[in-house]
């Protein structure tokens, strides 16, 4: 296997992924969690700009860089003081948490290793945005409007939900 | 019409011919990047200096006009000044955020600088979704200030964040929505494309109405998006001292500083480029000999005298209005801001489908 450019792009990310996904979960300040989780989120958006998907890297970014990241700090600003720490997890919780971990490894791999992959057939090149509009708001087969307007009534839902929870007198 | 993709297709047969392919790229990578810092620090400079020099036209002073012709070295004075300066750290404060906070806001407004066009071939960051993609990677600048407030331990600098966090987030609805005005207008998101389609008329002129309003809503939205003018409150001094960065010292507040500037001429590159035609030049329908003779002028200066058009009225903006309260910022917002842009996309929409615009 010869070394190209995209592959040491492509291990480069994936390492910087999968170190911010560990620190993401082994440091104990919440802020920091959330901060390397930003990065864990940049890594995969830099994986679909490498595959040319600059819709979905974009997508990634808007909405879970700077929209649920931030809304995470945000929350995180709101309740916790400065110098929480999260307890060494002790006893029967340690072994649980071990447990599933493992388990959880397990399923991944054993999908991953039986999986066989199909030959990639995406195109080289990007989807126009047309494309992807018309595919988010046609009905027939293989459009996604069905579930585009659920999500909005869900949307709709959650900040009706937010506001009766704010504003109870 | 200049054409400087003649100039990097040149330079990339010219490293081809004795590289390897994945070589030449990555080396043209690093030379684009460090192209664009440049760039990126050489507006900083101009803007600080212009923003002195309006400041004091508008308060009937001279500014700097000690170091060097008018003033001119004394931007480059600062500049070593702050770089000099000792980087204070702070005790008990998480220094690992503390430090990484400007450069989040760095990053994010170096990639949306990436995004626009300067001159025809002269685009870095040319996707499909450009003007899609330029909005994401402003809004990762949000994390920057907010981790900078709080990891400075300091309670005048949460407020200060967690100001700024919200007057971002909430112009930058109205921002999204004046852009989608321009981009139902055009059909395409790309930024060469959208410069491409103006040939013949700028949008604003096009767009006639609808395009107009949305021009007066980005304006507004972005001198808040990035906390100038009237919606300064989060750096408010008289009362939170200096907002989020009040901790920071030397060249870590300096990065602060100089992202602010750039952000400012980001948002009115983006305006150029979306409403006044970017690089594309004045052209009159009709007017053969008039368009000719504006071709002559090459792309560049179209797109930085337009943009530094729009950073003048937006300068202009800053010094004549007093600061708004939190509470009036966020009412003109949501109240005012947001319900006009939705009808005016409407509007938009209604003017694309019946035909009515040029």
């Amino acid at each position: 296997m010869e070394i190209t450019l995209e592959t040491i792009v492509f291990a480069v990310l994936a390492l910087f992924t999968t170190v911010n996904a560990v620190l993401a979960v082994t440091t104990r300040r919440i802020l920091r969690a959330a901060t390397y989780l930003l990065f864990v989120l940049f890594g995969t958006a830099g994986i679909y700009f490498q595959l040319n998907y600059s819709f979905l890297g974009a997508v990634q970014l808007l909405i879970y860089a700077g929209g649920i990241t931030v809304l995470y700090v945000f929350s995180i600003l709101l309740t916790s003081s400065e110098g929480d720490m999260a307890k060494h997890l002790k006893g029967y919780k340690l072994v649980a948490g071990l447990i599933a971990t493992c388990l959880g490894l397990g399923v991944c791999l054993y999908i991953t290793l039986r999986h066989d992959f199909l030959p990639s057939h995406f195109e080289h090149g990007e989807l126009s945005v047309r494309t992807i509009g018309h595919a988010l708001m046609s009905s027939g087969k293989f459009g996604y409007v069905l579930p585009f307007e659920v999500i909005s009534l869900l949307l709709l839902a959650c900040i009706v939900g937010g506001i009766l929870i704010a504003r109870k007198r | 019409m200049f054409d400087f993709s003649i100039i990097t297709e040149w330079i990339h047969g010219l490293l081809i011919s004795f590289l390897p392919l994945g070589v030449a790229t990555f080396i043209e990578c690093v030379v684009i990047g460090g192209c664009l810092m440049l760039l990126y620090a050489m507006i900083a400079i101009v803007m600080i200096f212009m923003e002195r020099k309006v400041c004091a036209a508008f308060q009937c002073r001279l500014g700097p006009v000690r170091v060097g012709p008018w003033g001119t070295l004394q931007v480059f004075g600062d500049v070593f000044k702050m770089l000099t300066k000792e980087i204070v750290t702070i005790r008990h404060a998480d220094k690992f955020l503390y430090n990484l906070a400007p450069y989040i806001v760095i990053l994010a407004s170096l990639l949306s600088f990436a995004c626009l066009p300067f001159n025809r071939g002269m685009e870095v960051l040319d996707f499909n979704v450009g003007v899609f993609f330029m909005m994401a990677a402003s809004s990762i600048g949000v994390v920057g200030i907010l981790l900078a407030g709080w990891s400075s331990n300091n309670k005048f600098s949460l407020i200060g964040a967690m100001r700024s966090g919200a007057q971002m987030i909430s112009y930058e609805l109205s921002i999204s929505l004046s852009i989608l005005t321009i981009v139902v207008l055009t059909d395409t998101m790309q930024f060469s494309e959208i410069v491409e389609r103006q040939a013949d008329g700028w949008f604003l002129f096009k767009g006639h109405l609808p395009a107009l309003v949305a021009f007066v809503i980005y304006l507004i939205a972005g001198n808040a998006e990035v906390n100038r003018g009237p919606f300064d409150l989060p750096e408010a001094e008289s009362e939170l001292t200096a907002g989020y960065h009040t901790e920071y010292s030397g060249m870590h507040f300096g990065l602060f500083y100089v992202a602010e500037f750039v952000n400012l001429f980001i948002v009115s590159g983006v305006a150029a480029t979306i409403f006044l035609g970017g690089w594309m030049p004045l052209h009159i329908p009709g007017w053969e000999g008039f368009n000719a003779v504006m071709d002559w002028i090459p792309g560049f200066v179209w797109f930085f005298g337009k943009a530094f058009f729009v950073v003048g009225l937006l300068m202009w903006i800053k010094w004549t209005f007093p600061r708004l309260r939190v509470d009036q910022i966020l009412t003109l917002e949501w109240k005012y801001l947001v319900p006009i842009g939705l009808v005016n996309l409407l509007l938009m929409v209604i003017v694309v489908v019946f035909k009515l615009h040029f």
